[in-house]
């Protein structure tokens, strides 16, 4: 409940902070009664566009981290660890750049393809050899993924200048650019996933206590396992398509549900949702006034903030437990 | 097989399997980049070449060859070099074949102080390198500060957070400068050698001249390392000291390699592993690896610059596309025969 606040505070933040300078009388008064007013125009078509993205991307990513931590009992399984953001993000731009996809509609079954096929080959090649995926293994194949996707990416868009000034600030991971069809548009799909992501908790419980276990308390594994990658799929193929690719919001944020509401997946899956949007509001309403007049890329301040506590993450376990 | 040299009481043990393969791999680096010289827009045949380069060229066979070629084909030669043997070192000392310096944040490290160097300041070689340089150890002594007791996997671990932090942090400055500046750093922050000239020939080759005694001279210390931390103590109790220049002859050499051709990315990892996969493992040296790295890194610019004609592709964008495999298969098999 305090956290749902929180998230509503945070958004109210977001409406409020930027260059322009906005008062709360203006954001009710834009809200309820637009007249034309300059700073109607400017909370109407600019902060809450970008509030409304950034709600919803980081929701997005929060639960799809859950999942896919929940579903490889891998503590490191952010989405962007996972090669899911890199794949999502490099199948957008070819699908916005080369195939002149135009709005979110259409591009996001690109993001979608490119998230599940680099989440396939990442979860295929960690999972061949003898001790299966581990932590380790993840990351590895993970990082060896996005390499490459941001080497194809960089020769995609180094090509061609205007392709390059277009997309320089969408691929770090940006909310600047969302304008409200193109939000409203990502609400079905991101509803899609949330469903189907809060349908797995308990199916998330069972296959925490092994396969064997769960088949006996009549889950059935291979069917979790193809809904679990399906909503990560969605929810993060979804985010990528509106903000770019974030990183570490998607990994952080379960760590932080975990610690909050304990191991049960009925409450870390909403809880992650909301701290993800609250999280990736906070670091866009950093990114505003850190260096005013100029604007830090939410996905700089995401990894600025959340690097270290991956690295914190890292350094508290052992790497035998991961 | 092993032979040893002396010389009064200098011995040097020299196996002939890696003296082989370093001088083959040193000869087909060098004519894939005397012919990368001859090729291009301006075919010109070898002897014209080797004409021009003893001064009786015109002035366009000494702008084609002198100013843009040669340049170009020297740091591919040498970079692939540094990359190669600094990759050596790493693996070797860390008994594992993914610890190479892009996977451990130190080729991230130095882009992003290179990239913070040419965004901000725009300024020359000799201050890019020096960006490089610090960007490097800053973030192999993060790296080492957090992952100091863990093994390698740790270490890997520690690497993707620290390399996620530089790649924020050259992200960051990318969309912060002008769309001139952004485009040149981020060209070269995929890997490339084209357009290179004499001063980034120098950078690299001062790498190299640092980087490559420490390597050499202390190579014998390598085989004590790989025994292990507390066998290799008790047979030489000042190993630490040879362990810690080894370490930082190899930060050094990826630090200025990239200062002069970006992070050409994967050469590192993949270079000593095709060596230690054509010799057998205890015998590779590290001048095969260095000759591998200066094959890999002048073919694939060969390729980039030929295959998609009219086109050019970054070098590092080959570079990656070979070695992102070559770095999965690794890792299952790393994990088959550990598992």
């Amino acid at each position: 409940m305090g956290l749902a606040l929180g998230v509503v505070a945070a958004a109210g933040l977001s409406l409020l902070v930027g260059i322009q300078p906005v008062t709360p009388a203006d954001v009710v008064l834009a809200l309820t009664a637009p007249a034309g007013r300059p700073a109607d125009a400017v909370v109407l078509y600019l902060r809450v566009p970008r509030t409304a993205a950034g709600l919803l991307a980081g929701a997005g990513l929060g639960l799809a981290g859950a999942v896919a931590q929940g579903l490889t009992r891998n503590p490191l399984a952010g989405p962007e660890v996972l090669g899911v953001n890199g794949g999502a993000a490099f199948a957008g731009l070819v699908a916005m750049a080369l195939v002149g996809v135009g709005p979110l509609g259409g591009y996001v079954w690109f993001c979608f393809a490119g998230a599940a096929l680099a989440l396939g080959a990442v979860l295929a090649i960690a999972s061949a050899g003898r001790d299966g995926a581990t932590p380790v293994k993840i990351a590895m194949a993970g990082a060896a993924v996005s390499a490459l996707l941001f080497s194809l990416t960089s020769a995609i868009v180094l090509r061609d200048h205007d392709l390059f000034e277009r997309f320089r600030f969408w691929l770090v991971g940006s909310l600047t650019r969302a304008d409200l069809p193109i939000v409203l548009q990502a609400v079905p799909f991101l509803a899609a996933g949330t469903v189907l992501a809060l349908a797995l908790a308990r199916p998330l419980d069972a296959a925490a206590l092994g396969d064997d276990t769960a088949r006996s308390l009549g889950a059935r594994p291979a069917l979790l396992r193809g809904s679990a990658i399906a909503a990560v799929v969605v929810l993060a193929g979804t985010a990528t398509a509106v903000a770019g690719p974030v990183g570490f919001v998607g990994l952080v944020v379960p760590h932080a549900a975990r610690a909050l509401a304990g191991p049960a997946h009925v409450r870390v899956l909403p809880l992650s949702a909301l701290l993800g949007a609250l999280v990736l509001l906070l670091a866009d309403v950093v990114g505003r006034v850190v260096l005013r007049p100029e604007e830090v890329q939410v996905g700089v301040t995401a990894a600025v903030l959340g690097a270290p506590v991956f690295l914190y993450l890292l350094r508290r376990r052992r790497v035998g437990d991961l | 097989m092993t032979a040893t040299l002396r010389a009064g009481r200098v011995s040097v043990r020299v196996e002939p399997a890696s003296v082989l393969l370093g001088a083959a791999a040193w000869t087909a680096a060098v004519a894939v980049a005397l012919h990368a010289v001859t090729v291009g827009d301006y075919p010109m045949p070898l002897s014209t070449v080797l004409d021009t380069l003893a001064g009786h060229g015109t002035l366009l066979t000494y702008d084609v060859v002198v100013r843009n070629r040669l340049p170009r084909a020297l740091v591919a030669l040498l970079v692939g070099a540094a990359l190669g043997s600094a990759g050596m070192v790493l693996q070797r000392i860390a008994r594992n074949a993914l610890v190479s310096p892009d996977v451990i944040g130190v080729g991230a490290g130095a882009s992003a102080g290179a990239v913070v160097v040419i965004v901000v300041a725009g300024a020359g070689a000799t201050a890019v390198a020096a960006g490089a340089l610090t960007g490097a150890v800053v973030a192999s002594a993060t790296v080492y500060a957090v992952a100091a007791r863990g093994g390698a996997h740790r270490l890997v671990l520690v690497g993707i957070g620290v390399t996620a932090l530089a790649n924020a942090a050259a992200s960051f400055l990318l969309t912060r400068s002008d769309r001139y500046a952004a485009e040149q750093a981020a060209t070269w922050l995929v890997g490339d050698v084209a357009g290179r000239s004499w001063p980034d020939v120098l950078t690299v080759a001062a790498g190299l001249a640092i980087g490559a005694p420490v390597v050499l001279l202390l190579t014998r210390h390598l085989r004590l390392l790989e025994l292990g931390d507390d066998l290799a103590r008790a047979l030489d109790g000042r190993i630490g000291t040879a362990r810690a220049a080894l370490v930082a002859a190899a930060v050094t050499l990826t630090a200025l390699a990239t200062a002069a051709a970006g992070p050409i990315a994967f050469v590192a990892l993949v270079a000593p592993q095709i060596v230690r996969r054509v010799l057998t493992p205890r015998s590779a040296g590290v001048l095969p690896a260095a000759g591998v790295g200066a094959l890999v890194v002048v073919s694939a610019d060969l390729a980039a610059r030929r295959l998609f004609s009219p086109d050019e592709l970054p070098a590092g964008v080959l570079t990656a596309a070979v070695g992102a495999p070559v770095l999965l298969y690794l890792l299952v098999q790393v994990s088959r025969r550990s598992g």
